[in-house]
């Protein structure tokens, strides 16, 4: 955006000049995702999912909001308005299943995202105030992924909610009075289900909020890219439209199939089949397991089961989940790094390869059983993950001999020749 | 699209190049369009009535026990509906009623079933504002006119509940019903 | 400085749950990884093909009129399925008339809208099946959403039905203290092997198929399951033809869009 070549925006029409007079709306979309805004050529696929992730936040607000039209919350009638959304409601079927899959999807799509950026660096600066940010988003996103799955009052419903505010019971002195006025009484009942739909509904907007916040801060310093060089010259760049506009739309389409294709043809594979049984306060189910997208923290919480020197084993659980996730808003100063791609870091590339299967693991443990051999596995894989962030990112980023970067971006995509004739030119 | 991509490129290689292009750009956009709307069709549709809705959008009721003279209140999509067996003297007294007089013009006839005379089937909501007016039930209020009465702003129905006097419009409607036997009526 | 905080906070955890880890590998080597007789014993459903399953998936409707005999004559004494209406029932190629006709066979307990006081009468298309009432001890569950609500949904029904079998000497052997108790009934397809309902379908011709379909326990077990699917999903056939149509769709603009990227792209070099 702060590009000197990036094009201004010059409205034609006597309407949009008034309009940019007015209130200057267009020329802050041509800016965010107009020909305005310059972005490096040599993006790869893995950049694709941020604009996804925009979209799935879209598909979810829209769903939402019209399942809400039907839905009743209050646990006489959450679990039978939700079977009236499935069976009576006009496509209320596709509706609910478009919600519930969405959820997954945009998991899915945020995951690929954060991985993006641990591997290539996105979170170094000038960038740190993006992924600041970004965390904030992930975090809101799980605490109303978190509510939205108890919506429908079923048994992993119920019994989520009573696990996950539990949590908070393990803070010493405050944390039983914390956990009943989170409840508003001493079990999930009618009182948690009417907060959690208030705040279900709220949050989502929030963190709209925060991600024009993301999108504002990404404009700023412009686009990461893959070689981690940043951008030189007006060869460097290309106009977001229509380029990435055209790059962006057609993995749209690729989303749209796999996700339509959960949706209309396995809508129930991600979730679990005791949600489909009422809640039932006085039985709890045989094996419960939050969503699949909190498997591998709900794994570290699940691996902590001896008391540590004067550390309970409860409380060390719960503050090893939050600091699993918290360590990330320290990431831009752990690393220090000069480089940011991990192309030209061979020896934190071995250990990021490493950390994306230790947190597949540890997603597997975290669905299966609480019972060996997945509790010792989880423990192994829990370990190599503190060490990860808390020890291996200081210490590589120390000690490691990077490899040569390419003088440019135009460099790295044309080769030096052309890209010196190219340079020579302008 | 294809324009300003064109800007970019410094020299377009043939004009049937460029058309190919555009073409293909403006497929994919409508392409997108496309799909924009049918993926609203959905969300504007389930703000219809729902299947359980419908499936009471008509209703049967059985009239067996009413007398001459008197009224019951049923329910018809979650509005009440009079079902009234005229008396004669009734029937008598709304067809002398000058027609041409009337604010909205209709003989009982006309509001009732060939051969079933007596049995005046009205909703009973109020054309003014919506009220629930009085007179179907025993011992309520029937108005001058020895139909029905509201008492929200005073409009009052005669015997074959058309409007005679007060701010309504028009008569209380009458439903879409069938005769499905001698004791029974299906509304709806 | 914030590394050397961090440094030690990494240990700190690591050895934490290296001490977790520790003492759980000491009790694994004593203990061995657990062994219970539901781990031993519990098998998997056995497959089971029927006309909704895939892509093309649609109901067989003869089928399902079958199952919905066979819920009535049997299940239906102690299980409920509320959330299905009567009206719904046209899906399964019942005409108006027969719909009414086995609504007010069924006493529900109705509303008067106009007292407001409960009363029993006889069912109407529009009302959902009632409640059953259960005679004897335990909760038999509701059947509506059973084989959303089971892991391996319509071939556990069928297995479960079909799997009632004497308890193997060897489980006895292996495990003395697991004799299924009084009352209840081994079955290696219920998660903890012994469950309250005696085997429903007993008999050959315990329900007479109006269609003339021979009445095997094999068959009334199929029947019922490919009922117990329609009901949990009755919106299945359509959620299967919406979305072909839509991944067809999908793919056309997919292909558009991605020759306009293309298109766009052909002067960068290297895309």
């Amino acid at each position: 955006m702060s590009f000197p070549w990036a094009k201004e925006y010059k409205p034609s029409h006597p309407f949009m000049v008034w309009m940019d007079e007015k209130l200057p709306l267009p020329r802050l979309v041509y800016g965010a995702v107009g020909g305005g805004y310059e972005v490096p050529r040599n993006l790869n696929y893995m950049w694709n999912f941020g604009f996804l992730a925009g979209l799935c936040l879209v598909i979810q607000i829209v769903t939402g909001i019209v399942l809400a039209m039907h839905y009743g919350a209050n646990t006489q009638v959450a679990f039978d308005s939700t079977e009236h959304i499935m069976r009576d409601v006009n496509w209320g079927w596709m509706l609910r299943y478009g919600h519930a899959n969405g959820a997954s999807a945009f998991f899915v799509v945020v995951y690929a995202h954060i991985f993006r950026g641990f591997y290539y660096g996105s979170y170094k600066a000038p960038r740190e105030m993006i992924w600041l940010l970004g965390v904030v988003i992930f975090l809101l996103m799980m605490a109303t992924a978190f509510m939205g799955y108890v919506l429908p009052w079923g048994q992993m419903s119920f019994w989520g909610a009573q696990v996950i505010t539990g949590l908070f019971s393990a803070i010493p002195i405050v944390g039983d009075g914390l956990h009943t006025w989170l409840l508003g009484g001493f079990a999930p009942d009618n009182a948690a289900l009417n907060r959690f739909f208030s705040l279900h509904f709220l949050l989502p907007f929030v963190i709209l909020g925060v991600v024009i916040l993301h999108v504002w801060a990404l404009h700023i310093p412009g686009s990461s890219n893959p070689t981690g060089v940043e951008v030189k010259s007006e060869s460097d760049t290309v106009p977001f439209f229509p380029y990435f506009v055209a790059k962006d739309g057609w993995t749209i389409g690729l989303f749209m199939i796999a996700y339509s294709a959960f949706l209309f043809f396995m809508p129930n594979a991600l979730g679990h089949p005791d949600n489909y049984i009422p809640a039932n306060p006085m039985q709890t189910p045989a094996h419960i397991v939050p969503e699949w997208y909190f498997w591998p923290f709900y794994a570290i919480l699940r691996s902590f089961t001896q008391d540590f020197l004067i550390v309970p084993a409860k409380l060390m659980g719960v503050l090893a989940m939050f600091a699993s996730i918290l360590v990330w808003f320290f990431l831009p100063w752990l690393d220090k790094s000069p480089v940011r791609s991990a192309k030209f870091r061979p020896l934190y590339r071995r250990f990021f390869w490493v950390l994306l299967v230790d947190v597949l693991v540890l997603g597997y443990c975290g669905g299966s059983p609480a019972e060996e051999p997945y509790v010792i596995i989880a423990q192994i894989a829990s370990i190599y993950y503190f060490l990860h962030f808390f020890v291996i990112v200081p210490i590589v980023s120390s000690i490691e001999r990077p490899d040569p970067l390419p003088f440019s971006i135009t460099e790295a995509v044309l080769g030096s020749d052309e890209a010196a004739a190219l340079e020579a030119k302008a | 699209m294809a324009h300003d991509a064109g800007t970019d490129t410094p020299a377009a290689a043939s004009g049937e190049g460029v058309r190919r292009r555009d073409f293909i750009n403006i497929a994919a956009v409508s392409a997108a369009g496309v799909g924009g709307i049918a993926t609203l069709y959905p969300l504007i549709s389930q703000m219809a009535p729902s299947a359980d809705v419908l499936a009471e959008s008509s209703t049967e009721v059985d009239i067996s026990a009413i007398q001459p003279g008197q009224a019951i209140k049923a329910v018809f999509r979650k509005q009440p509906v009079f079902i009234r067996n005229l008396k004669p003297e009734e029937i008598k007294a709304a067809e002398e009623v000058d027609v041409t007089t009337l604010r909205d013009p209709q003989t009982l006839k006309e509001r009732t079933k060939a051969g079933k005379e007596n049995w005046l089937i009205t909703m009973g909501v109020c054309t003014h504002l919506g009220c629930v007016p009085l007179g179907s039930g025993e011992g309520e209020v029937k108005g001058e006119f020895g139909g029905y009465f509201c008492p929200c702003h005073g409009s009052v129905y005669d015997t074959a509940a058309r409007i005679r006097k007060g701010p309504a419009p028009k008569n209380l409607q009458v439903p879409d019903y069938e005769f499905t036997s001698d004791t029974v009526v299906k509304i709806g | 400085m914030i590394r050397i905080f961090s440094i030690l906070a990494g240990l700190f955890f690591s050895a934490a749950l290296a001490w977790s880890l520790l003492l759980g590998v000491i009790n694994v080597s004593k203990d061995g990884l657990p062994h219970t007789v539901e781990k031993a014993f519990h098998e998997h459903p056995k497959e089971l093909h029927l006309a909704s399953d895939g892509f093309f998936g649609k109901f067989d409707k003869q089928q399902l009129q079958r199952g919905f005999q066979v819920y009535s004559k049997v299940c239906a004494s102690c299980h409920a399925i509320k959330h299905v209406a009567f009206r719904d029932l046209e899906a399964l190629g019942y005409n108006e008339a027969e719909v009414k006709a086995i609504a007010a066979a069924q006493t529900v307990a109705g509303k008067d809208p106009l007292t407001g006081a409960i009363k029993d009468r006889p069912g109407l298309a529009s009302d959902h099946f009632p409640p059953v009432v259960y005679a004897g001890t335990g909760n038999p569950p509701d059947l509506s959403l059973i084989t959303k609500a089971r892991h391996g949904g319509a071939a556990y029904v069928y297995s479960l039905l079909t799997g009632y079998e004497e308890q193997p000497a060897k489980l006895l052997k292996q495990f003395p203290d697991a004799k299924t108790p009084d009352g209840l009934h081994y079955n290696p397809y219920f998660a903890n092997l012994n469950i309250a309902m005696p085997a429903p379908l007993t008999s050959e011709g315990q329900v007479t198929y109006s269609d003339g379909t021979k009445a095997t326990v094999d068959q009334m077990a199929k029947d019922v399951s490919a009922f117990l699917v329609w009901t949990a999903e009755p919106k299945l056939e359509k959620r299967h033809q919406t979305g072909l149509w839509w991944i067809g769709f999908l793919l056309f603009a997919t292909v558009l869009a991605y020759m306009s990227y293309r298109n766009i792209w052909a002067e960068k070099k290297g895309h």
